[in-house]
């Protein structure tokens, strides 16, 4: 695909902004903020994938995976503010995950040690797990707020933080997997997952873009399930103290 | 003979230097205005919250030398909104068993129905079919799973119709009777501390102005526990 191809797919672009003047929804400034952002972001990160790959080293592999792990970090934390500490506890769940999954792709043979696999498919895994732990964040501490009184009550009969929380815990973990869940189902059925389109687009074999994309739902599951479960089990001690009292959600003045 | 002692106990901006006894087998009502600090000061009883400074003693020993959990299974405690887990009747009375991985004989929790005027056929009934005056009643029965000797009751009946409210006080002084129980019990409604109680906590803004026989709250020469008992405050 050429640049004079990508400007005549602006038109996709006009439609929605031509919807939005029409209808006066308002949208106009964001549809403009969001197609320059997405030019410019994905532009930059295409000059810089190019640069790495071609200079084939293990330096700047990982400090692509460091950015992609610092920016997914910066995004969570703000959905976990009143959890003190949170931010150590997604860089942890992070790294975890990243080394886990590609430990084992590399370790197994799955993938070979090259930047155009590793990179790609570290972005997935953090991103993957970027959105669960939001997901769960934001389930988490809706379960704990509505659950107040329920926590304070098993305290109150004698039990551990551990087994006040358990409820309100697996809860949150049970609904952030969800919808991984629910979207594997109906793979290939409903949509054409986006990494192997990609990859048809891009001219690979179909039936080898299939094998990746297995690779890439089962990594999802993983992830899916390592994060909730991992920045779950870091939080919640943190919403009681030493004395086995439940102090919940601490937001700063002003928050 | 005292069963809690609060000696000299502050509490952040809410309790300041309260010190007190709670005596052994009787029902002592908390009363006073809003914001006195009542729920504060029994939530520090079972150690879900510490003071700052001062102690608490628990027949002698300063609860903050005792095992936390263990306490808090010998002092039972009922909230205002008598919270439940989802599930059964019976699931609730289980709680305190299940949270040691132990299960309620269903015998038992039958027993404990009864005790609270419920019938044992609400065993199985979902905790949400439950009436205002029925849940209260499970909470209370919930309490007594763990035998404690304390037991700490937060304006049980503040949602509840008059009826249910008479019916609950009765049931309060029958179980303290049949099962000797130390009784706290926090109340919004004066007439009601003066049916249930044998001694009365008069709080206002977290201090501990007077306590002792409940005869007292109609005696006092105190201008300020005069100017509630008016309504005036």
């Amino acid at each position: 695909m050429s640049y004079i191809e990508l400007a005549t797919a602006l038109v996709f672009v006009v439609i929605p902004l031509a919807l939005t003047l029409v209808l006066r929804l308002g949208l106009e400034r964001d549809i403009v903020i969001a197609t320059v952002r997405s030019i410019t972001q994905l532009l930059i990160i295409g000059y810089i994938l190019t640069f790495v790959f071609e200079s084939d080293s293990p330096i700047f592999m990982l400090l692509m995976i460091l950015l992609m792990i610092g920016a997914a970090t910066q995004n969570i934390i703000k959905k976990g503010d009143g959890i003190p500490g949170i931010t150590w506890m997604i860089v942890l769940t992070l790294v975890t995950i990243e080394t886990l999954t590609m430990g084992l792709m590399l370790g197994l043979g799955i993938i070979p040690f090259e930047p155009e696999k590793v990179i790609p498919i570290s972005g997935m895994v953090i991103g993957n797990s970027m959105v669960l732990s939001l997901l769960f964040l934001n389930k988490f501490k809706d379960e704990v707020e509505r659950s107040d009184d329920v926590i304070e009550l098993i305290l109150s009969l004698g039990g551990t933080p551990k087994v006040a929380i358990d409820r309100s815990l697996k809860n949150a973990i049970r609904t952030s997997m969800i919808p991984t869940v629910e979207a594997q189902k109906t793979m290939g059925l409903v949509q054409l997952p986006g990494m192997m389109s990609g990859l048809i687009i891009g001219g690979a074999d179909p039936m080898e873009a299939v094998l990746y994309q297995l690779l890439i739902l089962f990594l999802i599951l993983t992830t899916a399930s390592i994060s909730a479960t991992l920045v779950g089990y870091l939080a919640y001690p943190r919403l009681f103290n030493e004395k086995m009292q439940y102090i919940g959600l601490t937001y700063r003045k002003g928050e | 003979m005292s069963i809690i002692e609060f000696k000299d106990v502050s509490h952040q901006d809410i309790l300041h230097h309260v010190s007190g006894t709670f005596r052994e087998g009787r029902i002592t009502t908390f009363v006073g205005p809003s914001g006195a600090g009542k729920t504060t000061c029994l939530k520090h009883i079972n150690g879900l919250l510490s003071p700052d400074t001062g102690t608490i003693l628990f027949k002698g020993e300063d609860i903050a030398e005792m095992d936390i959990l263990e306490l808090r299974k010998k002092i039972g405690m009922a909230f205002q909104s008598a919270p439940m887990i989802q599930g059964t009747v019976y699931d609730n009375l289980n709680l305190p068993k299940a949270i040691f991985d132990e299960t309620l004989d269903r015998d038992r929790a039958a027993e404990l129905l009864h005790h609270v005027d419920l019938s044992e056929a609400l065993l199985d009934h979902p905790v949400k079919s439950l009436s205002g005056g029925e849940r209260s009643r499970v909470a209370i029965a919930r309490t007594f799973v763990n035998k404690p000797d304390v037991l700490l009751l937060d304006e049980i009946t503040a949602s509840l119709d008059y009826r249910t409210v008479k019916e609950i006080e009765r049931l309060i002084r029958k179980l303290q009777q049949s099962y000797g129980v130390t009784v706290i019990w926090i109340t919004h409604d004066l007439d009601q501390a003066r049916r249930v109680s044998d001694d009365m906590w008069f709080l206002k803004d977290g201090e501990l102005l007077a306590y002792g026989d409940a005869s007292f709250i109609d005696e006092s020469d105190d201008p300020v526990v005069q100017r509630f008992v008016r309504g005036e405050d």
